[in-house]
């Protein structure tokens, strides 16, 4: 089936059906595990990778605990009791040839790239159409200079068969299959992802980025990544800014391992903009060793149901822990993210701050966990979570759990819930601006302080993300 | 996890009590008894896996060893009476021991004249069968306490029922006051509190175990109806013995305009469980509830609070605090719901914990359900020590550490004390609270 004519078969490889809210993929894949789940599917993604044994058995001990865990419904949306895993394909591959061209994007992604004022040539690149060849070559010239300080940057199959002695003592390490039933998943059928080392001492100046390896990799559903950052390193990740609209899958489940060791820095920014049928059930952990800091800075504007937790286990004397969130759900999307920081060590300290804002029928939830155990001092913790409801049915939750023990350890829990106020509103519209615009300027005010520490290309394209979907919100 | 294999005690004098039930003339209490129990039956023991349980030990959870006690002795119930004063001039006093009455409530002739009524419940059920009808135990439980509820309205028998008609303002507060007395005691005190129009009454509920280390179960429940403009105020004081489980359901629903009070206090038994849930559903109610505890030990004290709006343009407040010492725990577990039509609303909720012990635990878990977008709500919970600088100034001044320490959270507790409008009721409270600090 790999010969019939090229258009065609591009064409029909990705069928987008909007009202079904699904893709349809032309079986012409050179590797492909077909639909559903099962042991043999999970072997087979594992021999076309030609993984060692070790890394089989995993998969498949993941497996099983995933066929053991319930579905979290007890505490979480029973939106999630819609996926149906045996509808799904775990595994797609077309080898290295790139198969998608710009005239196939919808004209709806293409539009938003043209109003989000991003260049031609980038904008092929972040629709995921850019030749693999030129992507390739960007990412040659960047890996060469990295290559001198000694970083690894690969995918999760290279880097455990080539870099055992690194990866191998952390893979699975800081999220066990185990943790809950979508990491169990992910650790059963993951592939593609980053693999990150950064040796002793190197601060990596420029921000790794993730979508240089979603292109060469053709990027699957179930990516793995793990950082790890030596003694005294620094380095910054960012990844799926204005992920690809016409990327959708039923389900996004990854799992993302972040290990700081002593003295290190780690920041680890998300812009997440699928389309509004995909699932985004991703579990998010970094642990920090002594003085190393961890920061997540998370953004999440797309998708049906998000429901993503970013953590830090804060294992090392005088680590940090930081979570800085925006969420912004939309008719239709529920964002249920938050944040955990468990305390493991004395003088430690952990700051949150999570803004939300509701549009439509559009439903952000806050869940965050913070948890000093007693043998611990001088531990300290910050919550804060803001949230901005738009409309007259927008619904916002905050569900927190503190749980303190120890001695001269301090948390302090603030939420809020707020609307545009209409003087707001009317001052502005005073001064000539549209209530659209008003009410946008309002919003991107909310999170402007937390916008700030996005790197700038990508605070500047947040903005314009926020301004696109408070479009038509009022009036 | 605890399975009801074993239904020893409790359960079978439940069951033979409804089999020879007395009330048979009033069907429909019989009834309700009967739907008590099927229900408790129907429902499963709560497990540590069940979100409304998150942090408690539901593990320990047992109904074993334990079955309602016989009367008490007419010299223990002289003594037990004689302690019950805390109050020196109530509008009433009614004192039940192991769940037996043994101070009927008097009233004066002006308030029986005004149409007060506050008798215990078995006589309510015969003078007011509709009265009762209309408001006994209509909310279950919904914090997760469904099944120990149902366990109470199958034993339903001791308590009282406070009726104020419309436009009578009482000033002296009401005082009920329930101990246990008698080893493995399973009490189940009821309280039911119906405000009529602008009607202003105020209740002090003593929840006492004989001995200070006396050992019972005690499931309770209250349920306050206001009319339009009502004003209400509460205390409830748990002071089970130190070997107590006890659980407490409450149930208030704020009708327009009515100005509701509580304040919920505990210093007694071995685990503590409370369930408050807060309906307002009248615009322009104002709800306020407030909790407070001195944790000592290896007490567990389990606070689970719901404040739901489904009226527009209310408002209701809450503030917890929790002083833990020894090996102490404490969980407050608070939701606010507004409801989509709920506009204009102001909620708050705050959960302060003081650990005085570095084995002290305190979880916070305040939760916001916001369906309405013109709203004011918000939460702040804090859990830390006594402030560094504080303890300095007063050690400066020759003050020893623990007096220093006990001061600063005495001061801490003091601005929940504050809430009680009766002074006799703030001094009797600030004493058992006091008295937690030298136990230790």
């Amino acid at each position: 089936m790999a010969e019939i004519d090229e258009n065609l078969a591009q064409r029909e490889a990705i069928e987008v059906d909007r009202s079904k809210g699904d893709f349809k993929y032309e079986e012409s894949y050179a590797f492909d595990a077909g639909v559903g789940l099962s042991a043999s599917v999970v072997d087979y993604i594992s021999k076309v990778k030609d993984e060692e044994p070790w890394i089989r058995e995993f998969r498949q001990k993941s497996l099983k605990i995933f066929e053991g865990l319930p579905m979290p419904t007890h505490w979480a949306t029973t939106d999630l009791d819609n996926i149906k895993f045996d509808k799904i394909r775990y595994y797609l591959a077309k080898g290295q040839k790139a198969v998608r061209t710009w005239e196939e994007v919808p004209d709806d992604v293409k539009k938003t790239f043209e109003r989000l004022g991003i260049p031609e040539s980038e904008r092929k690149f972040l629709a995921g159409v850019e030749a693999q060849f030129d992507s390739e070559a960007v990412y040659s010239r960047m890996k060469e200079e990295l290559e001198k300080l000694g970083v690894i940057f690969c995918g999760p199959t290279d880097g455990l068969r080539d870099h055992p002695e690194i990866f191998r003592k952390w893979f699975g390490k800081v999220i066990p299959a185990g943790d809950n039933k979508f990491a169990a998943l992910n650790s059963a059928v993951f592939s593609g992802g980053s693999f990150i080392y950064i040796p002793k001492g190197v601060k990596v100046a420029q921000p790794l980025q993730a979508y240089f390896r979603i292109n060469a990799e053709n990027f699957g559903q179930f990516e793995r990544t793990l950082i790890i950052a030596d003694e005294g390193s620094e380095v910054t990740y960012m990844e799926g800014c204005t992920a690809p609209k016409f990327e959708t899958a039923t389900l996004h489940s990854a799992v993302v391992e972040l290990v700081a060791l002593k003295g290190a820095k780690i920041q680890y920014v998300t812009v997440q903009n699928w389309s509004a049928n995909v699932f985004n059930l991703v579990t998010k952990r970094g642990v920090a060793e002594e003085g190393a800091e961890v920061r997540w800075i998370d953004c999440n504007i797309g998708s049906r149901l998000t429901m993503k937790y970013p953590g830090v286990v804060l294992r090392g004397k005088g680590a940090r822990g930081e979570v800085l969130s925006i969420a912004l759900a939309n008719d239709g999307q529920h964002q249920d993210t938050g944040a955990k920081m468990i305390h493991a060590a004395d003088d430690t300290t952990s700051n949150i701050i999570a803004k939300s804002i509701s549009v439509g029928s559009g439903r952000s939830t806050y869940r965050g966990l913070v948890h000093i155990p007693k043998t611990l001092k001088n531990c300290r913790n910050n919550t804060e979570c803001d949230a901005l409801l738009i409309n007259e049915h927008s619904r916002t939750d905050t569900y927190p759990a503190i749980s303190v023990r120890g001695q001269k350890n301090s948390v302090q829990h603030e939420a809020s819930v707020s609307k545009v106020s209409a003087e707001q509103i009317f001052y502005m519209m005073q001064r000539g601006l549209s209530e659209g615009e008003a009410m946008s300027l309002a919003v991107n005010g909310f999170v402007n302080d937390l916008v700030k520490e996005f790197p700038m290309e990508y605070s500047v394209e947040l903005k314009r993300l926020i301004e696109l979907q408070m479009e038509g919100s009022v009036g | 996890m605890s399975t009801l294999t074993a239904p020893a005690g409790v359960l079978d004098v439940v069951l033979q009590s409804l089999e020879t039930t007395q009330f048979r003339a009033q069907d429909w209490f019989a009834v309700l008894r009967q739907q008590g129990w099927h229900t408790f039956q129907s429902l499963p023991m709560p497990t540590r896996d069940d979100e409304k349980w998150r942090f408690s030990d539901a593990r320990s959870l047992s109904l074993d060893g334990y079955a309602p006690a016989p009367e008490p002795t007419e010299a223990l119930a002289a003594a037990l009476i004689a302690r019950s004063h805390f109050v020196a001039r109530p509008a009433s006093l009614i004192v039940h021991v192991d769940g037996h009455c043994v101070l009927r409530p008097a009233l004066s002739p002006e308030l029986t004249a005004q149409g007060v009524r506050f008798e215990t419940l078995t006589d309510a059920v015969r003078h007011h069968p509709a009265l009762l009808q209309e408001h006994l135990l209509k909310h279950a439980a919904g914090l997760g306490g469904a099944k120990f509820l149902a366990l109470h309205q199958a034993w339903l028998r001791a308590g009282y029922v406070l009726f104020v008609p419309k436009g009578v303002e009482i000033r002296q507060p009401f005082v009920s006051v329930n101990w246990t007395s008698t080893d493995g005691a399973a009490v189940f005190p009821h309280a039911l509190i119906i405000a009529g129009e602008h009607a202003t009454v105020s209740i002090q509920d003593y929840h006492l175990g004989a001995t200070a280390d006396a050992r019972a179960l005690a499931i309770s429940a209250c349920d306050i109806h206001t009319g339009t403009g009502a004003k209400v105020s509460r205390l409830a004081v748990q002071g089970w013995g130190s070997r107590t489980q006890s659980f407490q359901v409450d149930n208030t629903c704020g009708g327009r305009d009515a100005l509701i009070t509580s304040v919920n206090a505990a210093v007694g038994s071995r685990r503590a469980r409370l369930e408050n849930t807060v309906r307002i559903d009248g615009p322009g109610a104002d709800v306020r509830l407030y909790g407070i505890s001195v944790a000592t030990g290896e007490q567990e004290f389990d606070q689970r609070t719901l404040q739901i709006h489904t009226a527009g343009q209310a408002k209701s407040d809450l503030l917890f605090k929790n002083a833990l010492l020894g090996k102490a725990r404490t969980i407050f577990s608070g939701l606010i719901k507004v409801a989509p039509d709920a506009q204009r609303t102001d909620a708050y909720q705050t959960n302060r914990n003081l650990l005085l012990s570095p084995d002290a635990e305190a979880d916070s878990l305040p939760g916001l359900e916001i369906e309405a977008n013109d709203v004011k709500c918000s939460h702040g919970a804090t859990t830390g020590q006594v402030d560094e600088n504080e303890l300095f100034y007063l050690r400066a001044r020759g003050i020893p550490l623990e007096a220093a320490q006990e001061l600063l959270a005495q001061g801490f507790l003091e601005e929940v004390i504050a809430k009680v409008e009766d002074e006799e009721g703030a001094e009797a409270l600030r004493g058992m609270l006091s008295a937690k600090f030298h136990q230790v």
